[in-house]
C-alpha cells in the first residue's frame, strides 16, 4: 500500500505546481494590484511614489518569470511568502485558519453520510414509494439550493425564530455554533450522496451476485448487508470522496455567511485586497486538501472491495 | 429647502439622541458587542499596518491617538495631551502631555513613546499607511528615504514635553486622530512576540484574536479618563455580509449594525427597529469625475450641462432609498464651509441642451463611465443615468471595473468618466486642496482640476489665521468649484447604524460612523450581555 500511496503523493506535484501557476498568472493579469486596492474605499489617497515603493517591496516590479520563480523556489521549501496587508507568513496565517475550515468541513460531511446514505438507501430499496418520493425531492431541492440563501433561511428559522442555534460565529468550543453551518454546507453533499446511493442500491440489487445469492436462500437483511450494501458502498465512497474534497473550497460562502474563522473567509478578504501571496497559499491548501482526501478514499474503496488492487 | 429640512431633520435627530442619551446616568459593567461590517476579518493586531477601517474599528478600544476626534462637536480634541501651544507661524506645536496615561502594561507613557511611534510608522521598507500622515512633519521622509534615522521636527523636551514641527501650516489635529498613527509601547512593541498580544493606552485590553471571528477586549482599570470605560468587556465581530448582520441583530446576538439601502427601508418602516437608528451625513462625496483631457469635459458648459442632465434626487430617492443627502457641491453637510443657502443643480434637461450647444454639442456625445458594481455609486447608479443623459443627446458606455482596480485606473488616468465615493472631510482645506492645481491626480485631484481663481482663494485660506474669514474662503472656494463642476456632484452619504435599546453613549461620528469612542458607550441592565 506504501509504495501506491507515495506514487499517488507524487502524481499530486505536477498537478500542484499547475494550479499555483495558474493561480499567479491569473492574479497577475486582472487589473488592480495591493497598492491600488487600498485606495478601494475612497478615503485613502496613495501616491504614485508610495505605490511604486509599495510594488518594489513585494517584488512586483519584477518580470513575471522571475516572480514566478522565486514562487516555485519558495514552495519548494514551504515557503509560501509574506502576507502584503499583515506582513506575516502566509503559512502561519494558513495554519490558524485551517483547524475551524476542517471542524466545518467534518461536520458539514458527517451531516451529510449520516442522513444522505440512509436516505438513499431507504429511497432504492421502495422505489416509486413516498418515501423515495420525498428523500428524492429533498435530495434535487438541496442540489438546487444556492448556499447563501439557505444559509440566511436556516439563520432565520433556527436562530431568529426558533432561538436553538446562535446565528453566527465561532463559540469557545460550543458545538451549537457549528449546527447552521455545517447544515449550510453539507446539504448539496447530502443530496447527491442520496442519489448516488439510491443509484448505486438500485443497480447493485439487479445484478446476477444479488439474484444468486437469493436464489441461493439467504435472507433479504444479508443480502442487503453483505452483498447490496457493501458493493454500492464503494459507489458512494468515490462520490463521498469528491465532495469531501471540494467541501473546503465551498465553504467559502458560508463562512462567510456565519461569520466562521476559516480559510474560506481570508480567501475572500485576500482576494478583494489582491494579497496575491494569501491567495495562492489558500487555493493551494485548498486543492491539497482535495488530493489527499481522494487518495485517502481511493485507499479505503480498496479496504472495502478487496478486488480493487493497488496498482 | 429640501435640503434646509434634511440638515434640520439630521439635527433634530441628533439633538433627540443625545437627549437621550443624557437622560440616563451610565452603568457601569456588561459587555458591549460590536460589530465590524467591511470584511470578513480584521488585518492583523498591528493598528499601524492597515488603513482599512474595518481595523480602525478595533484600534480604537486598544490604542489612543495625540488627538481623537470629538463627534459632537465635529472636530479633532487633544487626547494624549492636556495643553498645546502653537508658534505664530502655526507650524510648530508643543504639548504638555498627560502624566496618566499608562499602557495596558501600567507603564507611564512618555514623549519617547510618542517620538518612536512615528519613526516606526515611516520606516521606508514598511510603508506603513500612516506614513502619509507623519510625513507632514518636518524631517519624517528623511527617515522613510533612509537619509535619517530620527525625525528632525519631533523633540523631546522633557518626559511629557513634545515639540512637533510641521512641513507647512496646518492643524495636525486632523491627522493625528487615526488609529494608523496609534502610540504604542516604545520598548516593549519591539519585542518578537509583541502583536500576538499587543498593548496599547485604549479603554480596553486585548484579550484574544480569533482571526475571521472576533477580537475580545476587556476594561482597562486604570485608563486615563477617570470611571471610564464602562463596560467591563468589549467583543468585535467582523460581520462584512449584511443579511446575516440583519439576522444577528434581529436575534438581539449584537448591539450595532451598519445598514445598507435595503435594510434602511426595512428598519425604517419596523415601528420597533425605526427608533433604535442613528443617521449621520458622513464626509463622504459621491460624485462623477470627467478628465479634461477628453475633450468635451474640458468645457465647464458640457460638465455643468451632466449635473443639469441627471434627476439626482429622483436616484436618490429610488435607487438610493434616501440613504444620501443630496450633494450640493463638495464640502458635506457636516463640514462647517457647507454653505446652508448654497442650492444644488436642479434638474432641468433643457438647461443642459442649451449649455451643450453652446459648448459646440449640439447633437451631445459620447463618453465612457468607469464604474464598479457598487450598489450606492457604482453601475446601478451609471445605468440609471443612462436614460436621462439620453434624453439631451448623451450617450454612455459603461466600462466596468472591480472596486480594487478602480483606485490604479483613475491615478493612471486612464478614464473618461469615473464614479467614486471620496473623502470630503473632516478637513474643509484639506479637502477643498485636492482641486488646487499643484495637487497632483495621484494625490487626490483626480480630474487635474486647474483654475487660478480656485488656487487663489485656497492658497489665501491656507495662510489665514483668523479662523472665520478662513471659513469664508473656503465657503467662496466650495461655491466656485460647484460652478466650475469638476465632477457630477451627486450624494453625501447618510451613514445609518442601527443599535439596540440597550445600547448607550453612541456618538454621531461624521468621518466614520463604524467609529465610536468605546469608552463613552454603556450598556442598560436590558441587555442580554448586562452582567
Amino acid at each position: 500500500m506504501l509504495p501506491y500511496v507515495s506514487r499517488r503523493l507524487l502524481q499530486a506535484v505536477p498537478i500542484l505546481l499547475a494550479v499555483a501557476a495558474l493561480i499567479f498568472v491569473l492574479f497577475s493579469v486582472i487589473p488592480g494590484n495591493f497598492a491600488t486596492s487600498q485606495m478601494a474605499d475612497g478615503r485613502s489617497n496613495i501616491d504614485a511614489e508610495t505605490i511604486a515603493r509599495m510594488n518594489e517591496q513585494f517584488g512586483l516590479n519584477d518580470p513575471l518569470p522571475l516572480r514566478f520563480a522565486k514562487y516555485v523556489g519558495g514552495l519548494a521549501t514551504f515557503d509560501l511568502g509574506d502576507s502584503f496587508r499583515t506582513r506575516q507568513p502566509v503559512t502561519g496565517l494558513i495554519g490558524e485558519r485551517l483547524w475551524p475550515s476542517l471542524q466545518l468541513a467534518f461536520a458539514a460531511m458527517l451531516f451529510a453520510v449520516v442522513v444522505g446514505v440512509p436516505l438513499g438507501f431507504l429511497a432504492a430499496l421502495k422505489p416509486g414509494s413516498w418515501v423515495d418520493m420525498l428523500s428524492m425531492v429533498f435530495a434535487v431541492s438541496g442540489l438546487s439550493l444556492p448556499m447563501f440563501w439557505l444559509g440566511l433561511l436556516l439563520m432565520y428559522a433556527f436562530a431568529l425564530t426558533l432561538g436553538w442555534f446562535p446565528s453566527f460565529g465561532y463559540g469557545d468550543g460550543d458545538p451549537r455554533y457549528i449546527v447552521l453551518p455545517a447544515i449550510a454546507l453539507g446539504v448539496s453533499p447530502l443530496a447527491l450522496l442520496a442519489r448516488t446511493a439510491r443509484a448505486a442500491v438500485l443497480e447493485v440489487m439487479h445484478a446476477d451476485f444479488v439474484r444468486t445469492a437469493r436464489a441461493k436462500g439467504a435472507g433479504s437483511y444479508r443480502v442487503m448487508r453483505w452483498h447490496v450494501a457493501r458493493n454500492a458502498l464503494v459507489i458512494v465512497l468515490t462520490t463521498l470522496g469528491l465532495q469531501f474534497g471540494s467541501v473546503l473550497g465551498q465553504a467559502v460562502v458560508v463562512e462567510k455567511l456565519f461569520a466562521w474563522p476559516g480559510l474560506g473567509s481570508l480567501l475572500v478578504d485576500s482576494v478583494t485586497w489582491r494579497d496575491i501571496p494569501v491567495v495562492q497559499g489558500c487555493i493551494l491548501t485548498i486543492v491539497l486538501f482535495f488530493l489527499v482526501v481522494n487518495i485517502a478514499v481511493d485507499v479505503l474503496c480498496a479496504v472495502v472491495d478487496p478486488r480493487i488492487k493497488y496498482s | 429647502m429640501l435640503l434646509k429640512k434634511l440638515a434640520f431633520a439630521t439635527a433634530l435627530t441628533l439633538a433627540a439622541f443625545t437627549v437621550q442619551a443624557q437622560a440616563q446616568e451610565p452603568r457601569h459593567g456588561g459587555t458591549i458587542r460590536f460589530t465590524a461590517p467591511y470584511g470578513a476579518s480584521f488585518v492583523s493586531n498591528d493598528s499601524h499596518v492597515s488603513n482599512q477601517i474595518q481595523d480602525e474599528i478595533y484600534g480604537y478600544a486598544l490604542h489612543s491617538m495625540l488627538y481623537k476626534w470629538d463627534a459632537k462637536n465635529g472636530k479633532p480634541a487633544l487626547d494624549l495631551a492636556k495643553s498645546v501651544t502653537v508658534s505664530p507661524d502655526g507650524k510648530t506645536y508643543t504639548y504638555k502631555l498627560r502624566d496618566d496615561a499608562l499602557f495596558h502594561n501600567g507603564r507611564k507613557m512618555t514623549a519617547d513613546d510618542i517620538i518612536w511611534s512615528y519613526t516606526r510608522i515611516m520606516d521606508g521598507s514598511k510603508n506603513y499607511p500612516g506614513a502619509r500622515y507623519i510625513a507632514r512633519i518636518v524631517g519624517a521622509t528623511d527617515v522613510q528615504k533612509g537619509t535619517a534615522k530620527e525625525i528632525s521636527g519631533l523633540k523631546k523636551i522633557d518626559d511629557f514635553t513634545l515639540e512637533m514641527t510641521l512641513t507647512d501650516k496646518a492643524d495636525p489635529g486632523y491627522f493625528l486622530f487615526q488609529a494608523t498613527t496609534a502610540i504604542m509601547p516604545a520598548k516593549e512593541a519591539q519585542a518578537p512576540d509583541f502583536f500576538n498580544k499587543p498593548i496599547g493606552l485604549g479603554p480596553f485590553k486585548f484579550v484574544e484574536h480569533v482571526p475571521g471571528s472576533r477580537m475580545v477586549f476587556e476594561k482597562w482599570e486604570k485608563y486615563y479618563q477617570p470611571g471610564k470605560p464602562y463596560a467591563d468587556k468589549l467583543v468585535i465581530s467582523p460581520m462584512g455580509e449584511a443579511a446575516a448582520r440583519d439576522v444577528a441583530f434581529r436575534n438581539k446576538e449584537i448591539d450595532v449594525s451598519i445598514l445598507g439601502s435595503t435594510q434602511y427601508v426595512a428598519y425604517k418602516a419596523d415601528p420597533n427597529l425605526s427608533k433604535g437608528l442613528l443617521e449621520v451625513a458622513e464626509v463622504f462625496t459621491r460624485n462623477m469625475g470627467m478628465n479634461p483631457a477628453f475633450k468635451p469635459f474640458s468645457d465647464k458648459r458640457v460638465r455643468q450641462a451632466i449635473n443639469y442632465a441627471i434627476d439626482s434626487d429622483l436616484i436618490i430617492k429610488r435607487l438610493v432609498r434616501d440613504k444620501a443627502y443630496r450633494a450640493v457641491s463638495w464640502l458635506p453637510l457636516s463640514s462647517p464651509a457647507f454653505d446652508k443657502n448654497a442650492k444644488p443643480y436642479a434638474y432641468d434637461p433643457e438647461k443642459a441642451k442649451k449649455l451643450l450647444a453652446e459648448a459646440g454639442y449640439p447633437d451631445g456625445f459620447e463618453f465612457e463611465w468607469t464604474a464598479t458594481p457598487n450598489e450606492s455609486w457604482g453601475i446601478p447608479i451609471v445605468e440609471a443615468t443612462i436614460p436621462m443623459l439620453a434624453k439631451v443627446g448623451i450617450k454612455v458606455k459603461v466600462k466596468p471595473v472591480e472596486t480594487s482596480a478602480l483606485g490604479g485606473v483613475i491615478v493612471k488616468g486612464d478614464f473618461q468618466a469615473y464614479i467614486w465615493s471620496n473623502t470630503s472631510g473632516p478637513d474643509s482645506l484639506t479637502a477643498l486642496k485636492c482641486f488646487h492645481s499643484s495637487t497632483p491626480r495621484s494625490s487626490c485631484n483626480y480630474t487635474t482640476f486647474k483654475n487660478a481663481a480656485y488656487d487663489k482663494l485656497i492658497d489665501d485660506a491656507s495662510a489665514e489665521t483668523d479662523a472665520a474669514k478662513q471659513l469664508e474662503l473656503l465657503k467662496k472656494a466650495n461655491a466656485l468649484l460647484q460652478d466650475e463642476a469638476p465632477v457630477w456632484f451627486f450624494n453625501y452619504n447618510k451613514a445609518v447604524m442601527a443599535y439596540q435599546p440597550w445600547l448607550h453613549g453612541l456618538q454621531p461620528n461624521a468621518t466614520e460612523l463604524a467609529l465610536q469612542r468605546y469608552e463613552d458607550l454603556w450598556v442598560d441592565a436590558t441587555s442580554p450581555a448586562a452582567k
